[in-house]
This record gives C-alpha cells, sequence and structure tokens, in this order.
C-alpha cells in the first residue's frame, strides 16, 4: 500500500463526482438524474479504492450501483406517466440555497480546524480478511441488528407498495 | 503530488451540501430521495476518510459506514415504497400537490 495518495486519480474522481453531483440538481430530466446519481456512486467508490477501503468499495458498487440506482429508475418509470412527465422544471428556491450556503460555511469552517490535525498518513492498512473478522467478533452485534434493521425494512417496503386488496 | 484528508473531507462537505440543496428545493419525491442518497454518500465519504487518518487498524469509521449503508439501503426501499403507496393514492408524487393538511 502506498503512503501517499496520489493527486491525479483523486483530482479525477473528485471532478466526477461534483460534475454528477451537479448534474443531478439541474439535469430537466428525471431519468437522466437518476443515471448521474449512479454515476456519483461509482466515483465515490473510486475514492474509496484510493482511501483503502475495498471492502466498502466493493459494497457500493453493488448496493448503490447494483441496487439502489435500479430502484430509483424502477420508480421513476413507474410515476410516469407519459415520456413528456419526465422533463421537469429546474426547482431552485433561493431559501434552500441560502441554507445550504450556510451549512457549507460551517462543513468548511469545521474541515479547516479539524483536518490540520491528521496530517501523517498511516502506512498500515489492514485488509477484507481483518475487516471480516472484526466484523463478526467486535461489531457483531450491530451486524445482527442490522440484519434484522434491512429484514423489516424489507417486509415493510412490499407491505406498503403491494397491492390495494388487504 | 498527493493529497490529504483536507481534500477529501472539503470534497464530502460540498457533497453533502449539494445534495442537502437538492432536498430542499426539488418538488419531485423521487429527486428529493436522489439528493437523500448524494448526502449519504458524502457523510459515508467522510467517515471513510477520518477512519484512514485516525484508526487505520481498528477501521471504526469504516464499519460505522457500512452500517450506514445498511441503514440507507433500508431507508430507500422505504421510501420509494412510500412514494409509489403515494402515487397510487394521489396519482402524483409533486410534493406541491400533497397538501390535505393545509389549512
Amino acid at each position: 500500500m502506498p503512503e501517499t495518495i496520489p493527486a491525479i486519480p483523486f483530482a479525477i474522481l473528485a471532478v466526477l463526482t461534483l460534475y454528477g453531483a451537479f448534474m443531478v440538481i439541474l439535469s430537466d430530466n428525471v431519468v437522466h438524474a437518476a443515471f448521474w446519481v449512479l454515476e456519483v456512486m461509482m466515483a465515490v467508490a473510486g475514492l474509496f479504492m484510493l482511501l483503502s477501503a475495498g471492502y466498502l468499495a466493493l459494497v457500493q458498487i453493488l448496493v448503490y450501483a447494483g441496487a439502489v440506482s435500479v430502484l430509483l429508475l424502477f420508480t421513476v418509470m413507474l410515476t410516469l406517466r407519459s415520456r413528456e412527465d419526465a422533463i421537469r422544471p429546474l426547482d431552485l428556491s433561493w431559501g434552500a440555497g441560502a441554507i445550504a450556503l450556510a451549512v457549507l460555511a460551517a462543513a468548511a469552517t469545521l474541515v479547516w480546524t479539524f483536518a490540520p490535525s491528521l496530517e501523517a498518513l498511516p502506512a498500515v492498512t489492514p485488509g477484507v480478511a481483518e475487516f471480516g473478522r472484526l466484523l463478526f467478533t467486535r461489531w457483531a452485534l450491530a451486524f445482527e441488528v442490522a440484519s434484522i434493521v434491512l429484514l423489516v425494512a424489507l417486509v415493510g417496503a412490499v407491505w406498503w407498495a403491494g397491492s390495494d386488496e388487504r | 503530488m498527493t493529497v490529504g484528508p483536507i481534500a477529501f473531507m472539503g470534497l464530502a462537505a460540498v457533497l453533502f451540501c449539494v445534495g442537502l440543496f437538492g432536498a430542499l428545493s426539488k418538488k419531485s419525491a423521487v429527486m428529493v430521495l436522489m439528493c437523500l442518497e448524494l448526502m449519504t454518500n458524502a457523510v459515508n465519504l467522510n467517515l471513510v476518510t477520518v477512519s484512514r487518518f485516525v484508526t487505520p487498524t481498528s477501521m471504526a469509521g469504516q464499519f460505522t459506514a457500512a452500517f450506514i449503508m445498511v441503514v440507507a439501503a433500508a431507508e430507500i426501499g422505504l421510501g420509494l415504497a412510500l412514494v409509489l403507496a403515494l402515487y397510487r393514492a394521489r396519482g402524483t408524487v409533486e410534493l406541491d400537490r400533497i397538501d390535505r393538511l393545509k389549512g
């Protein structure tokens, strides 16, 4: 594992992430926006790889690119009456912009004060095997709770989206 | 040429705020859910960055990010099921038209 994070892959992935995020906001077609969300997820998976989090990058691609974006596209298609319904006005509001800018200023201040305290990049990065060992020892209880959350959410989603005949 | 934690955390902050802007300003329920996913991704990116620099061996931030992914998957599944139920009941997913409680 390198002890530094190269700037050029980071710059490419950062540009992909931010461009995709802005296109989600600025695209006037809901279907295009869903595909831009998919692109942002893939770029974030690349950033996880840069941070030596290979397992999370895989999960990101499996869960977000594989499942969530397909689910988003399904819902977009199911809630459109005609092809023209996909084209929408931009819905940009000044209030939301002001709130987002205020949060951005606060977050930038926090990052600016916090980030310099962690300059040195540690060389040691355990692999997927160590991740799995910790997941089933130290984080076993959280793992089981997460499984129950997923099961309940699955049943709830089927119940909600199912037919009205009950 | 290398980058430090500030670049990753700054990127996460900007991504979070773009998602926040979209979640607050979009009028389509599906678009709001997409923007919520952008915000979740920003939080995960921040957690993984801090985990890489602060706890590289115990990977606490990576585990937290993994469990956030579980909750986010549950949230998007339930959210989209709600949108479908809403569409069936009201025939629209425009948040402006969901105004039954308006006086």
